[in-house]
């Protein structure tokens, strides 16, 4: 069912759209110093969004309450990113701006993000680094000790800081290093290894949460004048992705179904350059950094014979000459080749294995190169060049290009060399794209507050700054923007008109005592069923129906059907599923998956459902009937140029739940269709 | 397809920190070469479960499997991390283990990392040692100079950088005779002292970190480089020279 009018508010600011955040700042209330202290804020999820948001609230004074289900908030999923974070900072002199970031991220996520968030982040990016640096980030330098930059996919200018491929990790523990130091100072009250289940609502506006102490099992109460979610995304919905095996819908579901709404959930980006899928006993895949675009060139065989050598191990790439080889990027958008964004990449991929120039040597037969020939032999010859080295042999070019190559990459060159047990400096590197992030989340306004006053969402688990398509290094950007920069003010603005009416709520209230039985009966429901099958089986299942039907290319039959398999399989999970254990026995990795899984279960129908409305193929969403003669997207700005945004009301069903619209305008920038060529 | 193989498994079980722990064994089969040794656990987990002959799963942490979080633990056949160097537990594929070998698998074992769950440890006073200095105590909210107003040299940017790479999983500590957790802080301390950012809170920051560190109850270092061949990021002794360095220079200047 769909609606179109609704209380949604996105509370843009007025004005011209470089001056609306200034302007806006300037009309947000303020909380004087004495009265932060006797504030309280749940912060859940730490990661780069959740711990940024940790930090600055507690260097401004508030009592920040912080709650991750990892041991620690150094290995949030933050962690895992490689590539690199965006700012608008043209150092490199190539004509960069705050309006070609903002540009960029605008078509990159094919028109369908909210042009006034995206400009914010765009202004915000270069804050970004500074902040970073100044916190001990070490971030590649030059050797005259400057800033280094590289390239990332749908941009043509070099705006990516990055520090080796391990950009994620060292931003992680600046963050969580600021957190420690608050720690220490006692404004941040730390909650290693717990899970939000709950969100309490009282007298309409957020209060606390109930959340499970993962290791005694106990469930507890905890009360804020306000409640973030920094919970990350919700790809592991597929099963199979590059996520975190703990990364989880929980957090966000759970405030889905207390009247939260969640918007675009159909937006599932695909990152092409993962290590191809090798057997069924996988657990997850591995990322390959989008940053080897760079230097790599992706191939596969010209010929559909020489595809099929390849598969059955009777020909190796080296044997392949460059006239047989077809690097179909390069050649169906030359002017962005291999650095086109992340789901054209995919596609493309998808496309050369569908006709059967696939070469990976399994069943599945998906994967294509990623070629560093090229690169090595190009940074070789400079090398050789600058060290002064007449007439190099192949041989030292090589090493020399090698070693280029080892700097820049080296980390992941390595991992890649664990995982498959081939050294990818002598062969080619194989790839295929796997489930990476998500852009739909939680809906929010311009202050980043969800329909749920006092429950705010930052980072991955909101849906305003991406789109249909998140370009690559803005993920980071995101969510330390919204973190840093962003929220401090924003929530401000709330909790002064809020502290006045305030008094402390305890957690004796009805709407916990309500909650926690929720959270209670549901635990007992799972360690009681009087099932035979594990956690994972379903979860497998279900990973499956949404990769074939809500993967990479969707259908109006397909996803038709996803959606009565997922309520099938959802309704044989709650009669035949079997979690070991005792309740209040401390930890039980399978209890946490049971509750994840059973919540994936409902979110997957959503994203389904999601899908089938969005009648066009924008960004990540590709549905088959609406392409062009080349087999590009096609748009239709006319029908569905909106953020669909769903509400799930108390006692329904899923298939139940109402669609809103939040029509997308731009004033500021020009909706084209989106080419690459 | 490459031949299937067949492992004996005796694993630590142990219900909690005061409950006395013993190894069981456990048998495995069909397990693919290109399977991770995490991926292994999970299939057993699997039989487990399906078995319904046990009260509950084993527990091991693991979350990103993909090397870099520093949850994933795990002492196999008397290695941290396991028989290969420089990899975490999650990176660790069964190729490595021949045919119907027995296999050996126990958590980190140090006062410090108190048992929780069978192979799961507390690892908190690795929070507890950032928490006592290993930061730069920079305001966070946004009003610092341009991050080019500070040129870094670029063999000391790589050299901090290197040092940045540890992911504070306590391989360096469990591999240790003493326990002692001197190449993770070392490196935190290595890392800030190195840029000009950290220099000026540098007496303080490994004063306090060292204190903590044996505090917490961690030994002491005697060199053996045991925590250096263990470490999946390959962080190097010579970050634990330079923090002595610092520290004895704390004292000095």
């Amino acid at each position: 069912m769909t609606k179109n009018s609704l209380k949604l508010n996105s509370k843009v600011p007025s004005g011209t759209i470089n001056y609306k955040w200034e302007n806006h700042k300037s009309t947000l209330k303020l909380v004087s110093p004495n009265n932060r202290s006797n504030i309280e804020i749940i912060v859940v999820g730490t990661g780069l969004a959740g711990g940024s948001a940790c930090a600055s609230l507690s260097e401004l004074g508030y009592q920040v309450k912080a709650f991750c289900y990892q041991d620690s908030p150094r290995r949030a999923h933050s962690v895992a990113a490689q590539g690199g974070i965006n700012a608008s900072k043209n150092y490199k002199g190539d004509n960069d701006s705050i309006y070609q970031l903002f540009y960029d991220t605008i078509k990159g996520g094919d028109y369908r993000s909210r042009e006034a968030n995206v400009y914010r982040l765009a202004e915000i990016s270069s804050n970004i680094i500074d902040q970073c640096v100044a916190q001990g980030v070490p971030f590649a330098r030059d050797y005259a000790g400057y800033l280094e930059t590289r390239s990332f996919g749908g941009t043509k200018v070099s705006r990516t800081f990055y520090a080796k491929g391990q950009t994620g990790q060292q931003l992680l523990l600046s963050c969580y290093s600021a957190m420690s130091r608050q720690i220490g100072k006692g404004r941040i009250k730390m909650y290693n290894r717990h899970e939000m289940l709950d969100l309490v609502i009282i007298e309409g506006v957020a209060r606390g949460i109930i959340a499970r102490n993962l290791i005694s099992g106990e469930i507890e109460r905890h009360t804020a004048n306000a409640v973030i979610i920094a919970s990350g995304g919700y790809g592991n919905v597929f099963f199979l992705s590059t996520n975190a095996m703990g990364s989880n819908a929980s957090a966000i579901w759970k405030v889905h179904k207390k009247g939260g709404l969640f918007a675009n959930p159909c937006y599932t980006q695909i990152h092409p350059t993962c290590i191809p899928v090798h057997g069924n006993y996988q657990s997850k895949l591995t990322l390959m950094s989008e940053s080897l675009r760079n230097d790599g060139r992706i191939w596969v065989p010209k010929k559909l014979d020489d595809a099929i050598s390849m598969r059955n191990g009777t020909k190796k790439p080296e044997n392949i000459s460059e006239e047989e080889r077809d690097y179909y990027l390069e050649r169906r958008y030359p002017s962005y080749g291999n650095l086109v964004p992340r789901d054209v990449a995919s596609r493309a991929a998808k496309e050369r294995c569908e006709k059967g120039f696939g070469i990976e040597e399994n069943e599945t037969k998906e994967g294509v190169f990623l070629d560093f020939h090229s690169a090595i032999n190009k940074y070789g010859k400079e090398k050789a060049n600058e060290l002064g080295i007449i007439n190099p042999s192949d041989l030292e070019k090589m090493n020399l290009g090698e070693e280029v190559i080892e700097s820049k990459y080296g980390n992941l060159f390595h991992m890649y060399e664990k995982i498959t047990n081939q050294n990818p400096y002598k062969t080619p590197m194989k790839i295929y794209p796997a489930v990476h992030y998500t852009m739909g989340g939680l809906w929010v306004d311009y202050n980043l507050m969800s329909s749920i006053p006092g429950c705010y969402v930052i980072g991955e688990a909101n849906f305003s700054d991406h789109g249909a398509n998140r370009l690559g290094a803005s993920a980071l950007m995101q969510g330390l923007a919204d973190g840093y920069f962003i929220l401090p003010y924003t929530i401000a603005d709330y909790l002064s008109r809020y502290i006045r009416v305030s008094k402390k709520i305890s957690t004796q209230h009805e709407e916990f005592d309500k909650s926690e039985k929720n959270v209670k009966d549901r635990i007992k429901k799972l360690l009681q069923n009087n099932g035979s099958m594990s956690v994972d089986y379903f979860h497998k299942r279900l990973g499956n129906i949404m990769w074939e039907h809500v993967g990479m290319s969707r259908n109006h039959v397909g996803l038709s059907e996803a959606i009565k398999s997922i309520q099938l399989l959802r309704d044989e999970f709650w009669k035949n599923v079997f979690v070991p254990g005792k309740i209040d026995n401390g930890l039980n990795a399978e209890l946490e998956k049971a509750g994840r899984v059973a919540d994936f279960l409902e979110l997957g129908e959503l994203m389904t459902m999601d899908a089938l409305n969005r009648k066009e193929s924008c960004g990540s969403h590709f549905r088959e009937e609406y392409q062009t003669k080349e087999g590009e997207a096609l748009r239709d700005d006319i029908h569905y140029k909106y953020v669909s945004v769903w509400e799930y009301k108390e006692n329904m069903s899923i298939s139940d739940e109402i669609m809103y619209k939040e029509n997308l305008n731009y004033t500021f920038v020009k909706v084209q269709s989106r080419s690459y060529k | 397809m490459k031949k299937l193989l067949n492992f004996k498994l005796k694993i630590w079980r142990q219900e909690n920190k005061k409950e006395k722990g013993y190894f069981k064994t456990y048998q495995v089969h069909d397990i693919s070469p290109n399977s991770s040794f995490l991926e292994m656990l999970d299939l057993l987990n699997n039989q487990i479960i399906c078995d319904k002959k046990e009260s509950s799963t084993i527990a091991f942490d693991h979350d990103c499997r993909e090397g870099i979080c520093g949850m994933c633990s795990l002492y196999i056949n008397g290695r941290a991390h396991g028989p290969d160097n420089l990899i975490t537990t999650c990176q660790l594929h069964m190729r490595h283990f021949r045919d119907g070998e027995t296999i050996y698998v126990e958590p980190w074992r140090a006062n410090p990392f108190p048992i929780i769950k069978d192979l799961v440890v507390d690892r908190s006073s690795f929070d507890r040692i950032i928490i006592s200095g290993g930061f730069i105590s920079v305001n966070t909210l946004g009003k610092t100079i341009d991050g080019n107003m500070i040129p870094i040299p670029k063999d000391k940017a790589d050299k901090a950088f290197d040092a940045a790479t540890c992911i504070g999983c306590g391989a360096c500590v469990a591999a240790c005779k003493n326990r002692s957790a001197m190449l993770f802080v070392s490196a935190k301390v290595s890392q800030f002292s190195l840029l000009p950012q950290g220099k000026i809170e540098r007496k303080k920051r490994v004063i306090n970190m060292v204190n903590k560190m044996d505090e917490e109850g961690f030994g002491s270092c005697t060199n053996t480089k045991a925590c250096e061949a263990e470490c999946p990021k390959g962080i190097s002794t010579e970050y634990i020279a330079f923090m002595n360095n610092e520290y004895i220079r704390s004292f000095t200047i």
